[in-house]
């Protein structure tokens, strides 16, 4: 039983432009339990997505699949319609904030955004309104979540993961991958991959992740990636120190970063000294995390971390 | 988006916020020019002359062709009435900080050319304040931080007396609230006219870096005159790129001239490029995994060229592009792509190395390391293609040693 997606999740996608289309498509492809579409002014229309199954998806499914995906106008009526209790969004950033609330406001339990590009006032207000809904919103800006051979939510390549021991928690898409793909190389696998985006203001941060990883009887490590910028990871360390009692291990982009400039990310920039990754595995290592040197050794770093636990 | 002190004065006071009176100049006659109609504005007769450049700083800045000279000069000459002799000492300092290099300490050693003046009224300064609104990514919503030692850098108010910053977090559904305007005004010591003043200065200027979109808007100093007026002495005010679709009059305020040429072009092909110092360049896909990239080229001992994020999806022009930038610095002695396939497909990275290698050219080795997507594909094409001097790399680190020794 993973802690965010898993076989169950019935999942609706906002936004069914170009970008929308293609990763449904990889996602019924994989297996997940796609029900239903949001794109204002097709309502009542139907997308059908065909192709052949994903191999490396949910198991014992037919080697091809046709979907005629429901498209409604509102989120409101899809939920109605449809009983989704998780939504992905692929909405341009000018409307995606927006597409957050709605969903919100709908009841659903679990918004993945994908879309990179928004306004952090957007979200800064975004946050605002979810503030006491029963709602966890992961992202925006990063790969979504996978809980291997169950549910894929996002933009990540469904094959390099394997179902296995460890939870992996990243604020960087690509380096997720790196982490994922390794793991599952040296056979210890994943129980969840989540991306929790590289925006200043997001809606899931390492700390939730963890608690959720901790509290996961099937999750044995942990691997967290982070980056520099913001005190997320500083956050992490305590939270780590205090409450965590699984293996875990890490790794911090950015430690040849220069001062005052983004990174690619929105969220990625040291600025006034602040946020520089020596400080970030500075507190990690402190509070016992095994941090890997580069990205190469991330699974190593996991399982030196296991080996310590004694559970490797 | 950076932009100059004039312009972020400019939209702080359209948006009701007290600045003093002033006029840009491109060159030392239009400077000259300003001095009159800006005295005979304001009834005072002092006028500074200040760099516009994007750093701070500018005060203790001197120019290089000029060591004796400041970045901002305040002229007294027309304190007896004598209009002219302001006019002649503002020509003669607008002749030599124009075009000349100034350099502080947010510029580095090289500096930047100051291309732009502003000419502006001099301000009886009784105390200097400081204010600013920024993102606290820790609790996602904006700040308004103030503190009474104004013309410090707050970085080191914060090292040294952080008991005197005050922040007041700003709920977005509410703005700034009156009671907490007045909380920061009552901390900033403000008394009388100054205190009405002070918070309704507060008050505009968080509802400004709000409709503004602003990463930051820092008022260092804001200043109390004599007679009890509020004022933004110095404006900084940066703007969040994604944000910028809904602003069109801020984007017309873009100074291409203060920002690197290649990280122009590469944004003009939505490319994520930084310029470093370094020899070997990197194209990588995703902006943690270019981050690491430079990081492990160091950790193998040597150095990065570039920070460069082709993004998810990139085409095989981009890919191209983004190899014609890395190329032509002259200090790239070797290239580095690495790729990790995800919704980037490697065969499309392989097309656009080998139509860039084709197109201009390769002086210099080449490691690519392809992983994901598509990657048998990808190496297929990339052997397929017989680029001399093209090497291929199992994983990350194996490829950072490759094009360390290769370039050694």
């Amino acid at each position: 039983m993973s802690r965010f997606v898993d076989i169950h999740t019935r999942v609706l996608v906002q936004g069914l432009g170009k970008v929308g289309q293609f990763h449904s498509d990889r996602a019924i492809a994989y297996g997940t339990n796609m029900v239903g579409a949001v794109h204002p002014g097709r309502g009542g229309s139907h997308h059908r997505f065909e192709g052949e199954s994903d191999a490396s998806g949910v198991p014992g499914r037919p080697a091809r699949y046709a979907v005629d995906l429901p498209v409604y106008d509102t989120v409101r009526e899809a939920v109605a319609a449809t009983g989704a209790n998780a939504s992905v969004i692929y909405v341009p950033p000018a409307g995606a904030a927006d597409a957050i609330m709605e969903a919100a406001e709908a009841g659903i339990p679990l918004i993945v955004c994908i879309t990179e590009g928004i306004p952090v006032q957007d979200m800064v207000r975004a946050k605002r309104y979810l503030q006491g809904k029963a709602t966890r919103l992961i992202g925006p800006n990063c790969p979504g979540v996978i809980t291997p051979q169950q549910c894929k939510i996002g933009i990540m390549p469904g094959y390099i993961h394997r179902p296995g021991r460890v939870g992996v928690v990243s604020r960087s898409g690509t380096l997720t991958y790196e982490a994922v793909k390794q793991l599952s190389d040296v056979g210890l696998g994943q129980t969840t991959a989540v991306g929790i985006g590289g925006d200043p203001v997001n809606g899931t941060n390492f700390v939730d992740v963890l608690a959720e990883f901790q509290a996961d009887p099937e999750t044995e490590a942990v691997i967290l990636i982070g980056e520099i910028g913001g005190s997320a990871e500083e956050d992490a360390a305590a939270w780590i120190e205090k409450h965590m009692t699984k293996p875990v291990a890490g790794f911090i982009a950015g430690t040849t970063a220069p001062p005052g400039k983004r990174m690619g990310h929105a969220g990625a920039i040291i600025s006034g000294g602040q946020g520089t990754a020596a400080e970030k595995i500075a507190a990690l290592e402190a509070a016992g995390v095994v941090v890997a040197p580069t990205p190469t050794d991330m699974a190593a770093a996991v399982q030196q971390a296991m080996r310590q636990a004694g559970i490797l | 988006m950076k932009i100059h002190e004039y312009q972020a004065k400019a939209l702080l006071a359209a948006r009701g916020i007290a600045v003093p009176q002033g006029r840009m100049a491109t060159s030392p006659a239009e400077a000259e020019a300003a001095v009159r109609p800006l005295i005979e504005a304001t009834g005072v007769p002092v006028v500074v002359v200040k760099s516009q450049i994007h750093a701070g700083g500018r005060g203790k800045g001197r120019f290089v062709e000029h060591p004796d000279l400041g970045g901002v000069n305040v002229v007294l000459e027309g304190r007896a009435g004598d209009v002219a002799a302001a006019e002649a000492r503002v020509l003669a300092l607008a002749e030599r900080m124009l075009g000349s290099t100034l350099v502080t300490v947010q510029t580095g050693p090289e500096g930047k050319l100051v291309q732009r003046l502003y000419v502006e009224q001099g301000i009886d300064i009784e105390r200097e304040l400081y204010v600013s609104v920024v993102l606290d990514r820790s609790v996602g919503r904006n700040v308004v931080m103030a503190s009474t030692e104004g013309g410090t850098e707050i970085e080191e108010v914060a090292a040294a007396t952080p008991e005197k910053i005050v922040r007041e977090e700003v709920d977005p559904a509410v703005g700034l609230a009156g009671f907490q305007a007045r909380r920061l005004a009552f901390a900033l010591g403000l008394q009388g006219e100054a205190f009405a003043r002070g918070v309704a200065f507060l008050t505009a200027l968080e509802r400004a870096a709000s409709d503004l979109d602003a990463d930051m808007v820092e008022i260092n100093p804001l200043v109390v005159t004599g007679a009890g007026e509020v004022l933004a002495l110095d404006a900084k005010v940066s703007i969040d790129q994604n944000a910028l679709f809904r602003h069109a009059d801020v984007v017309a305020l873009r100074d291409l001239s203060e920002e690197d040429p290649a990280e122009v072009e590469a944004s003009n092909y939505g490319l994520s490029f930084i310029k470093l110092e370094g020899s070997i360049g990197c194209l990588v896909n995703g902006a943690g995994l270019a981050m690491s990239t430079m990081d492990i080229i160091q950790h193998v001992g040597g150095s990065p060229a570039n920070f460069l994020d082709v993004g998810g999806g990139a085409t095989t022009e981009n890919v191209t592009a983004a190899f014609k930038i890395i190329t032509r610095d002259p200090n790239v002695k070797g290239i580095f792509v690495n790729i990790f396939g995800g919704i980037m497909r490697c065969d499309t990275i392989a097309n656009g190395v080998v139509a860039a290698v084709r197109d201009v050219g390769l002086g210099v080795p080449l490691v690519v390391r392809l992983e994901g997507t598509n990657v048998e594909l990808g190496r297929e094409i990339i052997e397929g293609a017989g680029i001399p001097g093209l090497v291929s790399a199992s994983d990350m680190k194996d490829g950072a040693r490759k094009i360390v020794e290769l370039t050694r």
